[in-house]
């Protein structure tokens, strides 16, 4: 009866966000709202001496100024969310007069209005005792990171293997840290009734945000509820919830009014979490054929002194390919920094991105074409396991994708296609995201007027859950679109997993399959024993992952080809064209998925030629905490992408056998420019991002 | 942002009034606003001099005319400006982004602050912006920052491209006060910082830029400006070289040179215009003579590149006009 699943239906909200009538974080409108703005620390580390809030009481409309120095010390149970470091402890906000980082808040100006506040933000004076940050990635003292993934993982001996090996490769890659930079910035509302506490709050995990409020404040987890049915795109830094949410309620509460506060650009910078520095050493042993005998890769990222944020950096290389001789290694280096979190295919972009560069420079190294390389070393099972992949099409994807990037063009020696000052590469890279599934609930009503709602607490950064998940229920109720109606982004609604990992549609849809086939038994049921109809009909279902993931290993895998031309004479990079191919399961609506994987490749070509923060290592200030220094590719940078999804049924990933593709067509980009940049240059450049003068 | 007054002035004599008044001008506001957000500027009162007569762009006999109010994405596509002087038209092409251009006056381009980090974040000491606090870019994130009229006290950048356009085509400022006009050479307009990186040009308090002047010349038709970027739209200069060549029977008789992106104020670089003027357009002219743009640049921690890419700028940059310098068959 799949009528609507696999169809480009248009994205069911989409009147709604081109006519601003969907509404965002900040854009609820409330009675006697008060504004509040943070104040950001202006030293990397040290103590505050004294805050002097004279002058900005005086001015007119000031309602408070918040600090560690008159609010009160916050219950802040334990609480650890499904996206918390295991190891660690957030940071409590305003409770004492420590700077762990360049821009934590340090107090909160509330005011009538939004100018005033932030005019008043001006006038209090701080003092500090400052003291240097330190920043040592790699080489600060490191510890092995706890709870996920695993800080060692060997099979047969690597050293050996390498000691031994016809060819080896040992090359060093760095990754600069990155900030997610979402459109929408980061908004809550609060708003207090007695001890009930009601947060409007931009967030890609509704019920956590209402957990997370509870445990701070030491309220019943019932008496908070979180509304966001619109995020304005978030790429994992809308997962936790970080501490203007807290500062928000905080200043609701201390104003006795509900409080509006935004963070500034800059501020978004200061503490939302980014992707963390990576430091990567990849050592890959080979026959002359080119069959892998050795793979040891190395990371070292940077965490925060408070928590130990780790990430899947080292997984795809223990499955990637066949290899008996494999060792990896993972390490934290906590510095004076605000944790990092997850962003855009977190760990797997990173790890890739070395891992990818590496395969590139053996083939060059055994003289044998990048492509076939990948092909001679396709596993037959995830060697890492012992188990089979539920569905792997590796091979498929980089076949058609070298059809159709006309990949036979491409010379084996650097630098032998030249046009006028460019000179032109083409450079391939794997791509590849694990498939996850947690539990998650779903509601549907069958009301008595022939139309249908589902209920549940996911999110919609932008992929099209509202969408994807009306072409789900519209199958299996049998109802046209607009007879169904979506709700989600409510902490009330029923529970699912974060909107992150790629795993809504797996999860959530999952369990809005569930629900729905449960509601049409339901239906049934009640025609047969001839009830009146006229009342609702409500189901409630849960669906969770079983065994197969025991059994299989689950990935959706990808290839990307990326054709550059870089001047010769001045090291600018432009883009020529870029090729993604990706088998991820059933493609629920090819018009979504064809735009998440062109916005993920975006991200990987800002990855690749663009992203970085800049901190100055003295103090720790961020230099460019802006959209006109932190580099994003403009239109002006991007030509026409070919994404392509093949066709791959997986019957054992989930019951719509979906993998997930937002994390998926972000990987593998950076690595497959910078082969692409070495083929049209000759020169490797292992330090993203690739700026011009590493190419003079 | 710091509260402020707000006037209208609809007459430049209530421009005069209002700024002798402790007013600031604005105009398209693309750089005012943004640094009065940062608490950088702090103007007690803002005088809007959009509705003063300085919009219109005109071709007389022997110059250009640009009025101070005309915006950059009008003069850019201006027919005469792209006809008769194709860098500038260029150089504001390659600028900002449609939405700035739209909205910034040509004569608050010119008085755009630099984009150097320390003088935008006001919880940093800079010689700029408070005098003697000190310059924490010289060993700091300065990637971006120049090697030519840089002292012990700055090294930001100035941040126009058109500027550096309008150097190398002998612009002049014509700038108004109540004691009546005076017009000023746009090289000379700006100043190196020196010991005093506050102080930016030669405006005095209350003086007002009316209009921009180009002359005109045999070189303006074969000008063209590059720039060389990290992204290919809404980004300052890593460097850019504005050139315009007066080209006779494979000789170059006449030569303009200036650069950005390399500078503390837009560049002119007559030294390199003299060893292109008498000699053949080649390839080895440009080179001998680009080399000498560098001469005396002092390189910083993140910023050496420029001192190999800035010579490739302009030879990049004469390379385009002798490709239009050859007659089409």
């Amino acid at each position: 009866m799949s009528r609507l699943i696999g169809e480009p239906l248009p994205r069911v909200d989409a009147p709604l966000k081109v006519t601003g009538r969907a509404t965002y974080a900040a854009e609820h409108r409330l009675p006697d709202l008060a504004h509040a703005v943070i104040i950001s620390a202006a030293v990397g580390k040290g103590r505050i001496l004294e805050i002097d809030s004279r002058r900005a009481l005086g001015e007119p409309g000031v309602l408070a100024v918040i600090s560690h120095l008159n609010t009160a010390r916050l219950p802040y149970r334990p609480h650890k969310g499904w996206i918390d470091p295991t190891v660690g402890e957030r940071l409590h906000v305003l409770q004492d007069d420590f700077v762990r980082h360049w821009g934590q808040p340090v107090a909160v100006v509330v005011a009538e209005t939004l100018e005033q506040a932030e005019h008043a933000s001006h006038l209090v004076g701080i003092r500090y005792e400052a003291e240097a940050p330190s920043f040592t990635v790699p080489d600060g003292e490191s510890i092995e990171p706890q709870g996920g993934y695993p800080a060692n993982y060997s099979r047969g001996d690597a050293d050996q293997a390498l000691a031994t090996a016809e060819h080896r490769v040992d090359c060093t890659y760095l990754i600069p840290r990155e900030n997610h930079n979402p459109i929408e910035p980061h908004a809550t509302i609060a708003q207090w009734d007695g001890q009930r506490l009601t947060v409007w709050d931009k967030t890609q995990f509704p019920t956590n945000v209402a957990e997370e409020l509870a445990a701070v404040f030491g309220l019943e987890r019932a008496n908070v509820h979180l509304i966001c049915p619109f995020v304005g795109g978030a790429f994992g830094t809308s997962l936790r919830t970080w501490p203007h949410t807290t500062l928000a309620a905080l200043a609701a509460r201390h104003v006795g009014r509900p409080v509006k506060l935004v963070l500034t650009r800059k501020q978004m910078y200061f503490g939302t979490g980014y992707r963390p520095e990576t430091w990567q050493r990849v050592r890959l042993g080979a026959h002359s054929t080119g069959e892998l005998t050795a793979l040891k890769h190395e990371g070292i990222a940077e965490t925060s002194r408070y928590e130990h944020y780790i990430e899947g950096l080292l997984n795809a290389p223990r499955f990637m390919y066949s290899c008996p001789h494999v060792t990896t290694s993972y390490r934290l280096v906590p510095q004076d920094v605000h944790t990092p979190t997850y962003m855009r295919a977190p760990g797997a972009a990173s790890g890739m991105f070395a891992l990818e560069c590496a395969m590139d420079e053996l083939a060059h190294e055994l003289r044998i074409d990048p492509v076939e390389l990948r092909l001679r070393n396709e596993p037959k099972i995830d060697e890492s396991r012992n188990v089979p992949f539920s569905s792997r099409s590796l091979v498929q994807c980089l076949r058609t994708g070298a059809e159709r990037i006309r990949w036979h063009r491409r010379r084996a020696e650097p630098g032998a296609l030249r046009e006028g000052h460019w000179l032109v590469g083409l450079g391939v890279a794997s791509a590849t995201y694990h498939t996850l599934r947690n539990t998650a609930s779903a509601r549907v009503r069958l009301r008595p007027d022939g139309t249908a709602v589902i209920e549940t607490a996911a999110a919609d950064m932008g992929p099209g859950t509202y969408t994807s998940l009306t072409q789900i229920a519209c199958d299996e109720l049998g109802l046209p679109p607009e007879k169904v109606q979506v709700v989600i982004g409510d902490s009330n609604l029923p529970r699912v997993p974060p909107h992150g990992g790629s795993q809504t549609l797996s999860s959530v849809g999952s369990a809005v399959l569930a629900a729905c086939l449960a509601a049409r038994s339901a239906r049934q049921e009640r025609a047969h024993s001839g009830a009146i109809a006229g009342s609702e009909i409500v189901a409630t279902e849960t669906s969770q992952p079983g065994d197969a993931t025991k059994r299989y290993s689950m990935h959706a895998f990808g290839a990307v080809f990326a054709e550059v031309m870089v001047d010769v004479d001045l090291g600018i990079v432009r883009l020529a064209h870029m090729v993604g191919v990706y088998a991820a399961g059933r493609i629920v609506n090819p018009r979504l998925a064809h735009s998440q994987a062109i916005g993920g490749m975006v991200g990987g070509v800002g990855m690749a030629l663009l992203e970085e923060t800049h901190i100055d290592r003295r103090d720790g200030r961020i230099t460019n905490a802006n959209l006109a220094e932190y580099l994003v590719p403009t239109n002006a940078d991007i030509p026409v992408f070919d994404a392509v999804f093949l066709d791959e049924h997986d019957p054992h990933v989930n019951p719509l056998g979906v993998k997930g593709i937002g994390e998926l067509s972000y990987v593998g980009v950076a690595a497959a420019i910078a082969n692409a940049v070495f083929n049209a240059t000759g020169k490797r450049i292992r330090d993203l991002p690739i700026t011009l003068e590493k190419l003079l | 942002m710091m509260p402020f007054a707000f006037q209208r002035a609809t007459a430049l004599a209530d421009a005069f009034a209002a700024a002798a008044n402790r007013g600031r001008y604005v105009a398209g506001g693309t750089t005012l606003v943004d640094l009065m957000r940062e608490g950088v500027e702090t103007p007690e009162r803002l005088v809007d001099i959009n509705a003063l007569p300085l919009h219109e762009i005109r071709l007389r006999p022997d110059h250009l005319e640009i009025g101070a109010l005309a915006r950059m994405a009008q003069v850019a596509a201006n027919a005469d400006v792209m006809r008769l002087y194709p860098a500038i038209s260029q150089a504001l092409l390659l600028s900002a982004s449609a939405q700035l251009r739209n909205m910034a006056s040509m004569g608050g381009n010119l008085l755009q602050r630099t984009r150097c980090p320390y003088f935008r974040d006001v919880t940093s000491a800079c010689n700029k912006r408070e005098p003697g606090s000190g310059c924490p870019a010289r060993d700091g994130v300065n990637r971006l920052h120049a090697i030519l009229g840089t002292s012990e006290h700055c090294v930001a950048t100035h941040a126009s491209d058109v500027a550096v356009a309008l150097v190398a085509l002998d612009a002049s400022v014509r700038i108004a006060s109540p004691e009546g006009e005076r017009r000023i050479p746009l090289e000379q307009f700006y100043r190196v910082p020196g010991d005093t990186p506050h102080i930016e040009h030669v405006l005095r308090p209350g003086e007002l830029i009316v209009a921009i002047e180009v002359p005109a010349g045999p070189h303006t038709e074969q000008s063209t400006y590059v720039k060389v970027r990290d992204r290919q739209s809404y980004e300052f200069a890593v460097t850019s070289a504005a050139v315009a060549l007066a080209v006779d029977d494979g000789r170059i008789l006449d030569a303009r040179v200036a650069a950005g992106g390399v500078a503390t104020v837009p560049w002119r670089m007559r030294h390199v215009e003299a060893a292109l003027i008498g000699q053949p357009l080649s390839a080895s002219t440009f080179r001998a003579a680009a080399r000498l743009s560098v001469e005396g640049a002092v390189p910083l921690t993140f910023n050496a590149f420029k001192i190999e890419l800035l010579p490739r700028t302009l030879v990049r940059a004469l390379e385009t006009l002798e490709t239009l310098a050859v007659p089409a068959l």
